[in-house]
């Protein structure tokens, strides 16, 4: 059984990071940039797995659960916010929500 | 009836709590003035039985003290409420008692029909506890109670009719100003208070007194001690530089001025100097000093009162001027004259206001003398007993007066010396003749008066007969005292009934230079002639032939100014402690001091921190996207700092 | 031993009051308003079994209740009293339910958050004056700002922003430093007695072994904090915005309790933590007491506005505490802690009659008013009282503490002088001068203002019902003090026996 080389996982990984990374930076949905945020945290999770396996120790693996954990109570805060925000200015445009400022 | 001396300050007490919660409440006149007047009454008795008690004790045993309970404890300090009946405090306690008795009845008549009917004698009630405090006390804290409650009694009834306008002001103004002056006095008893205490370690009277016959102390402190507790008798007794309140406390109604700033109260101070006698026997330059300062303000006040024309003004310029002796008897060492004068004073002063009260009752309000004359028509029992007072101080021979003022003037020639005597005997004969003028513009000469406006009338029976009372009084009170060279076998019999107060006193004056009865008797006649003469110019000249005073008013214009406008005190205190200080207080200390330098310190850093900020903040534009982008810089740079610096 | 208890009962209720008030409606008001006032009637009861149960004649603390904290650092939820404790702690439980009912009619906007800060500012001050551990001790006292912040802030005047964040600041900025200081103390005391801690009982011992040069700075640390909240000249100036503009309750509380705390903190902490830096400083700081007494009466004085001429004469009446704590003898200091109640009561008490004619005209301007005692003539009289026991007359509460105070700082060796004394008793005088010139130009007089004849109306039975408890207080520590007196004085006798211990070279 051939195994699939631990460079590709890694590079998927730093992929998707990188994707999540420019998606915060560059696009205005909020939702988008939210859901880029779950992107990047996926792909740590990612190569927390990866290294879980190739070193043989499970406490990676218990590591992802709580990211997951938290990853989905901030995707329900989130959303909460982000609903509450466009109730509020009909908009989740993040270039508009920018009051909290001087 | 020793033991339950302290029903006599509960009376009063006791009359005050039901007139004023319940005064308001009570419709008859009738009934407030009772419960006020029996109140004083029954104290009076209390007071009587305690006196016949002591009289009967051997003179040892003469000194008792009531204890009630422990009011301050803190260390060393342990101040009873403790009441101390001796023959001090016992002819104090009658004294006030018994002419506050007369004024309350009095007062039934004189208030009748004032809204404030029931405040006015809730409030006498309370004065009357407050001096009991004063007197009985049985040490200097709980004296202090009562010498600050009388302040305050006195201050709540002079503003009695506080919407009244009075002179420049209202009568609050007038009440304002007798509660500060006092105060200041007040400061200077405090700080004798507290010397006393650092110096014997109690406040208790007969500790504090045995300990300063037996203490070796330095000279200075005793000086400072006594200067102190001067400076308190000034304020409460009204003499030289805080008499100034006193004229001022003539805003309140009569009965008031009669009690309380001429009878009792402000002879509060002669008693408390009477009282520490041997703190200031042992003071031998406060001694000067207080003589001085009593001659002093006994004559300048004399003289102010010969110009004065509102009647009580004049009553109340010769009650300082009669402090003003006492005071001289105190401070040549004489404290049982002082006393004796004090009593007489309350006996003949008293009924001079309430005299003066009762013409003022039935002129309507009316206080100016020379809007008087020939009342003794309409109202003789006034006339006539205010005759009897006004021979009484002018020093009528026979009349309780005479003795008195005798008593003081011999002791001042013996004690303090010519000049002492000299000052004390001219003030006599101004005395003599201010109150004769007041007595023959009053009720003698044309009437003035307008018929239409005025009916004047006698007072009812409630006013007259407490005058009549006091007139007795007036005459027979002085032979208690008759001096020694008239009274072969007894002796002044007031003055060995007080002996042993002062007998440590003495003991430390050592005043034993020896004067032959004929010094004696020819200075008595001297002072007499003086005084009957001041008499007879004063009633021929005010009846008689009024040119002579216009005419001297113009010769002397600007001394009459002087006199009239009281030496400008009030005027020369007003501009150059009142009016700077307020002044001060608000341009230099509020406005400046507080709003700009501190707060503006307070302030300054706030705005300093303000302005930084303003300068920074721009840097919070809001967009997430842009503090993300400067994260991702950061964590850039830092990663480069680190592999740099591997 | 429940009797441990009865000290965190005291703390809990008010909190548990403040909770239950939260599951209520805004719009019943008066609910609201009622558990208020019984949840703090229920901590004044607990007060007075604690009141029962403490034993005055003991010296050490009592009543205590120890419970282990934060394990690593050995910090302790640590409460127990000594008389002086306790007395403040009856002084905050008996004001503040006098306080609710006297916003009965006069809050009515928030309702529900007012009762609550209130109970929650109760239990703060409650913990201030119990806690026994340094930690504790900086919690509470930096707890009971957020709620005395927005009492300030949401229920003021027209400046309460401005008044609140002044208030806030000017504290924080003094208490910041104090808590530099306690972790200093706490690392020192680790290196002297081989733990890290913050217990007062332990702290004892190790203060005064610090070395005098960095005493000094720890002392300061701990008084700049202190003599902001009393306030001492010169950084009062917080206080006359924070009274002008917090409503009356907040200024009942702020005069009645929180300024304590100030003077409470140097008794308790400054004098015996740095016993040799505090008598070094005693003159000094004795100054400063003295300025500030004459300066807030003369300031007082000038004041056209009520409530600001008594936050002044609070500065002056606060210098006499302040005399009387550093004149380290132990009349003076008793004087302190009576006057502290005086202070306490009377102050508050004319903050409430201020308050009360506010209510009715929403005028403050002494201008304003002139004649009233034919209007109101029971109101009169009772401002008559409190006046009058602000100024001291004796056989009022005023006299007893001033009294004491100058007695006891004119024979002090600390001070070694007299013109403290002399200086500081010229405030009676002045004293006199602002209360009495105020009350005749409010009181007396002929009616000013037609509008006062309608607007005024004579006192109701819940406004006489918040006052003669005062009245009472004021009259029974006038005339009986002995009650108060006793249950101090050994605990002063023991602070101050500390401090001589340590400082007897000193004094030489």
């Amino acid at each position: 059984m051939s195994v699939i080389p631990i460079e590709y996982y890694l590079i998927l990984s730093a992929f998707m990071f990188v994707v999540g990374v420019i998606g915060v930076f560059i696009r205005r949905n909020a939702i988008v940039v939210f859901m880029c945020i779950e992107l990047m945290l996926n792909s740590a999770n990612l190569a927390l797995v990866t290294f879980s396996s190739y070193i043989g120790n499970p406490v990676g693996q218990v590591f992802v659960f709580f990211v997951m954990t938290v990853a989905a109570a901030e995707a329900a805060v989130g959303l909460a916010i982000i609903i509450a925000i466009f109730r509020n200015k009909q908009t989740v445009n993040i270039d508009e929500i920018n009051i909290f400022k001087w | 009836m020793i033991k339950y001396i302290y029903l006599a300050v509960l009376f009063p007490l006791i009359g005050f709590l039901i007139n004023g919660f319940f005064g308001r409440k009570i419709k008859s006149e009738l009934t407030i003035g009772i419960i006020g007047s029996s109140t004083v009454g029954i104290a009076f008795l209390i007071s009587l039985l305690a006196f016949v008690q002591t009289i009967q004790f051997p003179v040892e045993q003469r000194t008792n003290t009531v204890e009630l309970f422990t009011w301050l404890s803190a260390n060393g300090l342990n101040i009873k409420f403790a009441y101390l009946v001796d023959q001090l405090s016992l002819t104090m306690s009658l004294i006030v008692t018994g002419v506050g008795f007369l004024i309350h009845v009095y007062s039934i008549g004189y208030m009748h029909g004032d809204k404030g009917f029931w405040r006015f004698f809730a409030y006498l009630n309370l004065f009357i506890f407050a001096m009991m405090n004063l007197i009985l006390g049985d040490n200097f804290v709980v004296l202090f109670l009562g010498w600050e409650g009388v302040g305050l009694c006195s201050y709540l009834l002079i503003g009695f009719w506080y919407d009244r306008k009075f002179e420049k002001g209202t009568t609050a103004d007038a009440a304002k100003k007798a509660f500060i002056v006092n105060r200041i006095g007040d400061f200077g008893f405090l700080l004798g208070l507290f010397l006393i205490y650092q110096t014997f370690d109690s406040l208790n009277f007969q500790d504090v007194f045995s300990k300063a016959q037996t203490f070796l102390i330095n000279e200075n402190t005793f000086n400072l001690i006594a200067l102190f507790l001067f400076i308190g008798a000034t304020g409460k007794s009204a003499q030289i530089p805080l008499y100034i309140w006193l004229p001022d406390a003539m805003a309140g109604p009569t009965p008031v001025s009669a009690l309380i700033h001429a009878a009792t109260m402000v002879t509060a101070g002669v008693y408390m100097v009477s009282r520490a006698s041997i703190l200031f026997a042992s003071a031998p330059t406060v001694m000067m000093i207080i003589a001085v300062v009593g001659l002093l303000t006994a004559f300048l006040a004399a003289t102010i009162g010969l110009v004065q024309n509102d009647i009580k003004k004049v009553l109340a310029y010769s009650t300082i001027s009669q402090l003003g002796y006492m005071f001289l008897a105190s401070g040549v060492g004489a404290f049982s004259s002082s006393i004796f004068h004090v009593m007489t004073h309350a006996f003949f002063k008293a009924l001079l206001f309430l005299g003066a009260g009762s013409v003022i009752h039935a002129m309507h309000e009316e206080q100016n003398i020379q809007n008087y004359g020939g009342l003794k028509n309409y109202m003789p029992k006034t006339y006539f007993t205010f005759l009897i007072a006004a021979l009484a101080i002018a020093g009528f021979p026979g009349f309780s007066g005479f003795f008195s003022k005798d008593e003081i003037l011999w002791y001042a020639y013996v004690n303090g010396g010519f000049i002492f005597w000299f000052g004390g005997a001219v003030t006599a004969m101004l005395t003599a003749f201010y109150i004769f003028r007041l007595f023959a513009l009053t009720f003698l000469g044309n009437e003035r008066f307008d018929h239409h406006k005025y009916h004047p009338h006698e007072s009812p029976s409630v006013m007259t007969i407490p005058l009549i009372i006091l007139a007795i009084l007036s005459i027979l009170g002085g032979y208690v005292g008759i001096p020694e060279i008239f009274s072969d076998q007894e002796g002044n019999l007031f003055k060995n009934w007080l002996e042993p107060v002062y007998k440590s006193a003495e003991e430390k004056l050592l005043t034993s230079s020896f004067h032959s009865h004929f010094e004696e008797v020819l200075l008595m006649l001297i002072s007499v002639l003086l005084a009957l003469c001041a008499i007879y110019i004063a009633i021929y000249v005010y009846t008689k032939n009024i040119f002579v005073i216009d005419k001297l008013k113009k010769r002397f214009v600007k001394v009459y100014n002087l006199l009239f406008n009281k030496y400008y005190v009030d005027e020369i205190y007003d501009s150059i402690i009142v009016r700077p200080i307020k002044i001060v207080s608000e341009k230099i200390l509020w406005k400046f001091t507080d709003s700009i330098i501190i707060d503006g310190m307070v302030n300054g850093v706030a705005e300093i921190v303000n302005i930084f900020s303003e300068k920074i903040r721009r840097i919070q534009n809001g967009l997430v996207q842009f503090y993300a982008l400067i994260m991702g810089v950061g964590i850039v740079l830092i990663l480069f700092w680190i592999i740099v610096n591997l | 031993m429940t009797n441990n208890f009865m000290l965190t009962y005291l703390l809990i209720v008010p909190i548990i009051g403040s909770l239950v008030i939260l599951f209520f409606n805004e719009n019943e008001k008066k609910l609201v308003r009622w558990i208020g006032l019984v949840f703090s009637l229920i901590t004044f009861i607990i007060s007075l079994f604690v009141y029962y149960l403490f034993d005055s004649t003991k010296t050490d603390f009592q009543l205590i209740h120890k419970v282990l904290w934060i394990k690593s650092l050995n910090i302790s939820y640590h409460v127990g009293i000594d008389g002086i404790s306790l007395i403040l702690v009856l002084l905050t439980t008996f004001i503040t339910p006098l306080t609710l009912l006297s916003t009965w009619n006069s809050i009515n906007d928030k309702v529900k958050m007012f009762t609550f800060s209130m109970l929650l500012l109760e239990a703060g001050m409650i913990g201030v004056f119990i806690s026994l551990d340094l930690f504790l001790f900086y919690i509470f006292w930096e707890a009971m700002l957020i709620p005395m912040y927005f009492i300030i802030g949401i229920w003021g005047g027209e400046r309460r922003i401005y008044a609140s964040i002044k208030f806030f600041l000017y504290t924080m900025f003094g208490s910041l430093l104090m808590l530099v200081a306690i972790i200093w103390l706490a690392v020192y005391a680790s290196n002297q007695l081989g733990f890290f801690s913050t217990n007062l009982l332990d702290l004892y011992k190790v203060g005064p072994l610090v070395s005098r040069e960095i005493q000094k700075w720890m002392f300061f640390a701990f008084f700049l904090s202190f003599a902001i909240k009393v306030p001492l000249f010169p950084l009062h100036t917080w206080l006359p915005d924070a009274h002008v503009e917090a409503p009356t309750a907040g200024s009942v509380i702020l005069a009645g309790v929180l300024l304590k705390m100030g003077t409470y903190g140097l008794i308790r902490y400054c004098l015996p933590l740095f016993p040799q830096t505090a008598v070094e400083y005693a003159p000094l700081i004795s100054i400063l007491a003295v300025i500030g007494i004459i300066y807030g009466a003369l300031v007082s004085m000038v004041q056209p506005d009520m409530k600001k001429l008594v936050a002044y004469s609070s500065v002056s009446h606060l210098g006499f505490v302040v005399l009387g704590i550093f004149a380290m003898t132990i009349e003076s200091m008793q004087g302190a802690i009576i006057q502290m109640i005086n202070h306490g009561l009377s102050t508050g008490a004319l903050f409430l009659l201020v308050g009360i004619i506010y209510e009715r005209t929403h005028h403050r301007e002494i201008e304003y008013y002139g004649g009233i005692a034919k209007i109101v003539p029971i109101y009169s009289t009772i401002l008559m009282i409190v006046s009058l026991s602000s100024i001291g007359l004796p056989g009022l509460n005023g006299f007893v503490g001033e009294f004491l105070i100058l007695l006891g700082s004119f024979k002090s060796l600390v001070l070694n002088s007299w013109w403290y004394t002399i200086f500081a008793a010229t405030g009676i005088i002045f004293a006199a001068v602002y209360l009495l010139w105020m009350y005749q130009r409010v009181v007396f007089g002929v009616i000013k203002n037609d509008n006062l004849r309608q607007e005024l109306t004579d006192m109701n039975i819940r406004e006489l019902i918040t006052l003669i408890p005062i009245l009472l207080f004021i009259f029974w520590i006038g005339i009986y003090p002995s009650t108060f007196l006793k249950l101090t004085e050994v605990s002063t006798q023991s602070i101050l026996k500390s401090v001589a211990s340590f400082t007897y070279d000193f004094l030489k």
